[in-house]
């Protein structure tokens, strides 16, 4: 890369007037100063990383409009709808909210129990990741450092999300209405008691 | 909010071991129902909890609240003879005292 430089440098270059008497009076300057310092020995460049990375597999199992459960985190063991796989490779989910009071939320699919229950899903408009990505911590410079935070940092759902949510409970709603009993289904929440295996089971 | 059971119950049987030595770092775990082999198929990689409680309470910090109970996680490995015992390697080895308690086996992560 160095011979690079080099040659750039000599090819290239701006005449500059310089005053004085003895300066000669112009001269070509390099548009590219080689640089101060070099290292004795030529570097190797790694190669290009030309991965692109692909959303998960999908399980079999799980369909856009199968119903799933929720192992983990504050919704656990609620049933709940699958949208989509996002670009992500990360499920998108609703309860629907006006159900059982999942929002739309991304969940992956290793902490979901895919059921045989299956919705009837009409065209939905499209969503991305984009909606669900926080904005990070304002970065405080020296003098705010000190200073305690007066502002509440915690997180505000944003009116974007809301009216997304009810637009699309409007169409997941009436698909799950029209199903016998499917309401309460999703309204009940799965738990394991006495006796009852998972190994066992079929979801 | 009504609480929810999401996984199984376990009973740490002791450690790997043969007559006169033991590897502390393979616990044996008995999960409840699982009686064969090919039972076990279903909880491979499924993540264990050892929860038990401290003397001082510390503050969760995932939660933030102030509690005594602890965990130790780790995950199932693979079944241990033919009658439904599983091997678990835990992030820090199980203490002697687990060995007789209850340990709980979730669900995830799920290949259902």
């Amino acid at each position: 890369w160095f011979a690079a430089v080099v040659s750039s440098v000599l090819s290239s270059g701006i005449n500059a007037e310089y005053g004085g008497e003895k300066n000669g009076g112009t001269r070509t300057v390099p548009v590219q100063k080689s640089p101060r310092f070099y290292p004795t020995e030529d570097c190797k460049t790694p190669l290009k990383n030309r991965r692109v990375a692909k959303p998960t597999k999908l399980r079999g199992s799980i369909v856009p409009g199968s119903v799933v459960i929720l192992l983990a985190g504050s919704h656990r063991g609620k049933r709940v709808v699958v949208l989509k796989q996002l670009p992500s490779g990360l499920l998108l989910v609703t309860g629907p909210y006006k159900i059982n009071g999942v929002p739309l939320r991304r969940v992956d699919q290793t902490y979901v129990i895919a059921t045989s229950t299956k919705v009837e899903l009409p065209a939905l408009p499209a969503i991305g990741d984009e909606i669900f990505k926080r904005k990070g911590k304002p970065t405080k410079n020296e003098k705010e450092m000190f200073v305690d935070n007066a502002g509440d940092n915690s997180y505000k759902i944003s009116a974007e999300k809301v009216a997304l949510q009810k637009e699309i409970d409007a169409l997941v709603v009436p698909a799950v209405k029209k199903v016998d009993m499917l309401q309460s289904y999703l309204r009940s929440r799965f738990t394991l008691t006495k006796g009852q295996f998972p190994h066992e089971m079929k979801f | 909010m009504q609480p929810v059971k999401l996984f199984s119950k376990g009973v740490v049987t002791g450690y790997r071991r043969g007559l006169r030595n033991q590897d502390s770092s393979i616990s044996l775990v008995k999960i409840e129902g699982v009686t064969s082999k090919a039972d076990t198929e279903f909880y491979l990689g499924k993540r264990i909890a050892y929860v038990y409680r401290g003397l001082k309470s510390r503050k969760n910090k995932i939660t933030k609240r102030d509690t005594k109970l602890r965990v130790i996680w780790g995950k199932v490995r693979r079944a241990h003879g033919s009658s439904g015992v599983v091997r678990a390697s835990f992030r820090t080895n199980l203490p002697p005292k687990a060995i007789g308690a209850t340990v709980r086996v979730m669900l995830y992560p799920s290949r259902v």
